[in-house]
């Protein structure tokens, strides 16, 4: 059976045996093998190409910028996503924009081991997704299934501007999968991923699970919700999106950031503005609390959005 | 060090100077065209900086690298960049090489190895080693990257993560700090305090060369040492020149913060005068003669901003607004 988080690294090694331009770039990740092992047994296999870096995200990521320029596909793995904002200035303001200003493209991919996990606190397990989504110039992408880790990481290499790999951890050892698919939706589209006809829930990420199986409890009580996974948020699949609302004429996102101008206040914008008429009732959300992300397991399990709370949004939602 | 190092002759003196005199004349028609209000965006002038920064584009090699900053239209000019080109930034001519999508200082021509720097100051430096590193992984050797900074740009964090990550890779990057005593209105003795910025150079454990900014053939020979310490293998060199800039931080600027005690201590000599005064009391040329080579340059700056004057302006209606090479990913539902 194949992870998670083994299929990140056998898309690296894939692309690394593939493709004489890409590298590795990152903290701990040579003979190490990374904090998560998302690089075991790389840097032997591919001698020079995966490349222990200092304890400086800003230069990881400005580094990683000037070789994309000269050619190379740099993949970057930031040791957790909570990180990634001491790099924030070369991502959002030197990687994206680049194409914009000079016409040459930046094909970096950043790697984020995102999200939350028991005990992971504030500073461990953070959903960045929205605020790189936020600047013009960079694609962000939030696999849920083992099958998509794994093509769109390798589709990410392939495409000539940066894109911001959120992977999540809570996902990257008990998601599992027999095989690796060949071929696979492009980024830029949304997956139905349970078709129904009461109601839509709008999800990515580690939530596309909880919110299956809220869904499958509504079976319970004679409802059949269609749950949409959007695997990337920016481009955002507006299509899909509405399309799906408008079979069902009920709205209900879900994401496990935090709720100011995330994922769903945007995919909430686009369907109000563009979709008011397919509503049958006020659309809703359902996001982690506003606070930082709590250590206590028991906190944490209260903070993010689980089954049982999207579950109960969901039936307000039905009964509206 | 393997090659023996050529000392800087007649011949290179005399080319650096005429790209300082480009440079000088190019930039005193900028601050002209600023003060009549024909400038897109901001004018910030290298005056009293362009010995140094000719001495490091002009002695950069094709295939070399080059991350020019806020005051370095000499090195630009000296690397390869036009009068022309300039001139269409500053006067947001559609024909730029940014298309009026960035201006100025943040020009450039990244597949020629000439970067096109962003605001943030000290994000360069990365790059710039990242580009070195990437020319390594493809086996090519040879090439060197230098990029330039100015006293306050020292104090950042891109500076110390972008300068320790090179020194780790002993990657062959130069990086040049112009020491001009201000970084806006701030003094020295505000940024930093050390006794002299060339002593980070032992921390990050890379090269380092002190120039005086304001003689052209000490910025050179420096410059040149430096440069081939990186090419010849020596890891990451630090280059600190003091010298004074001569005029505000930017056009809008008057300046009135200036200390009237450095104005007048050695940094504050103006080294395009310096470098003409040699010139003539070597008996290389007489000041006729140079005073020729400042109209011919006047007269071809003229012109050109003349004819960039009547070129075509962007249009907002033609501009794809394509932040992503990939037109599928592009924004469909932006608010409008
Ligand atoms: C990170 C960052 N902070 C602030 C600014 C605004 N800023 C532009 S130039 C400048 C002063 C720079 O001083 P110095 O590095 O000494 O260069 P100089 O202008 O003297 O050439 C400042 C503060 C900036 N561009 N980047
Ligand atoms: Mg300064």
């Amino acid at each position: 059976m194949i992870t998670y988080l083994e299929a990140i690294r056998l898309a690296q090694q894939k692309a690394l045996a593939t493709d004489p331009r890409v590298f590795l770039y990152g903290q701990d990740i040579g003979s190490f093998g990374g904090a998560f092992k998302a690089t075991k047994n790389l840097s032997a296999e591919f001698p020079g190409r995966v490349l222990d870096a200092p304890l400086s995200e800003d230069a990881i990521v400005g580094m990683a910028i000037g070789a994309a320029i000269e050619g190379a596909r740099p993949i970057v793995e930031m040791q957790f996503a909570d990180f990634s904002t001491c790099g924030l200035n070369q991502i959002v303001n030197h990687a994206a924009t680049l194409f914009y200003r000079t016409s040459v493209p930046c094909p970096i991919v950043v790697r984020l081991p995102s999200g939350g996990t028991s005990g992971g606190g504030p500073f461990h397990s953070q959903s960045l997704e929205a605020i790189y989504a936020h600047w013009p110039g960079l694609v962000v992408v939030t696999p849920a299934t083992v099958e998509d880790a794994y093509t769109m990481l390798l589709e990410a290499v392939n495409i000539d501007d940066p894109v911001i790999f959120c992977e999540h951890k809570f996902l990257y050892y008990h998601l599992k999968a027999d095989t690796l698919p060949e071929a696979a939706l492009p980024i830029g589209k949304a997956r139905i991923a349970r078709a129904g006809r009461d109601a839509t829930i709008v999800t990515h990420g580690a939530m596309l699970h909880e919110s299956l199986a809220a869904a499958q409890e509504l079976v319970e009580d004679g409802y059949e919700i269609e749950v949409v996974d959007l695997r990337s948020v920016k481009p955002l699949d507006t299509d899909t999106i509405l399309a799906s609302v408008a079979r069902t004429g009920r709205l209900l996102c879900v994401s496990e950031e935090w709720p100011w101008g995330g994922v769903t206040a945007e995919v909430l914008a686009r369907v109000a503005t563009e979709g008011f008429g397919l509503l049958d009732a006020a659309p809703m959300r359902v996001n982690a609390k506003d606070t930082p992300v709590p250590y206590h397991p028991d906190l944490w399990a209260a903070h993010r959005p689980t089954a049982s709370t999207i579950a109960a949004a969901a039936r307000r939602l039905l009964q509206l | 060090m393997s090659k023996k190092i050529a000392p800087v002759t007649q011949s290179d003196f005399i080319k650096a100077y005429r790209v300082m005199l480009t440079s000088r004349v190019l930039e005193e028609k900028l601050a002209g065209l600023y003060r009549a209000g024909m400038i897109k965006g901001g004018v910030f002038l290298g005056r009293g900086q362009e010995a140094l920064s000719v001495s490091v584009g002009i002695q950069l090699r094709r295939g070399d690298i080059f991350a020019p900053l806020i005051r370095d239209q000499g090195g630009r000019l000296a690397f390869g960049d036009s009068i022309l080109d300039t001139l269409r930034t500053y006067l947001g001519s559609q024909l730029g090489s940014m298309r009026g999508r960035d201006g100025n200082i943040h020009r450039g021509r990244p597949r020629d190895g000439y970067y096109a720097m962003i605001s943030h100051l000290g994000a360069m430096i990365p790059s710039v080693a990242g580009a070195l590193l990437a020319r390594r992984l493809k086996g090519e050797q040879g090439a060197v990257g230098a990029t330039c900074i100015g006293d306050g740009g020292t104090s950042t964090g891109a500076f110390h993560e972008g300068l320790n990550a090179a020194a780790v890779d002993k990657l062959p990057l130069i990086v040049v700090v112009a020491n001009n005593q201000y970084a806006y209105s701030t003094p020295n003795t505000r940024q930093y305090a050390c006794a002299d910025l060339l002593d980070k150079a032992a921390g990050y454990g890379v090269g380092a060369h002190k120039a005086d900014g304001t003689r052209l053939m000490d910025c050179l020979q420096t410059l040149r040492n430096a440069i081939h310490a990186a090419r010849e293998g020596g890891g990451p060199q630090l280059v600190v020149a003091d010298l004074l800039r001569l005029v505000g931080h930017g056009e809008h600027d008057d300046f009135a913060y200036l200390d009237p005690k450095l104005k007048k201590s050695a940094v504050g000599s103006d080294c395009l005068l310096l470098a003409e005064k040699h010139i003539i009391e070597q008996g290389w040329h007489t000041a006729d003669e140079v005073a020729a080579w400042r109209r011919e340059t006047e007269d071809e700056v003229n012109a050109t901003a003349d004819r960039v004057r009547r070129e075509p302006l962007p249009d907002p209606s033609e501009d794809d607004w394509a932040a992503l090479s990939r037109p599928e990913y592009r924004e469909q539902y932006a608010a409008s």
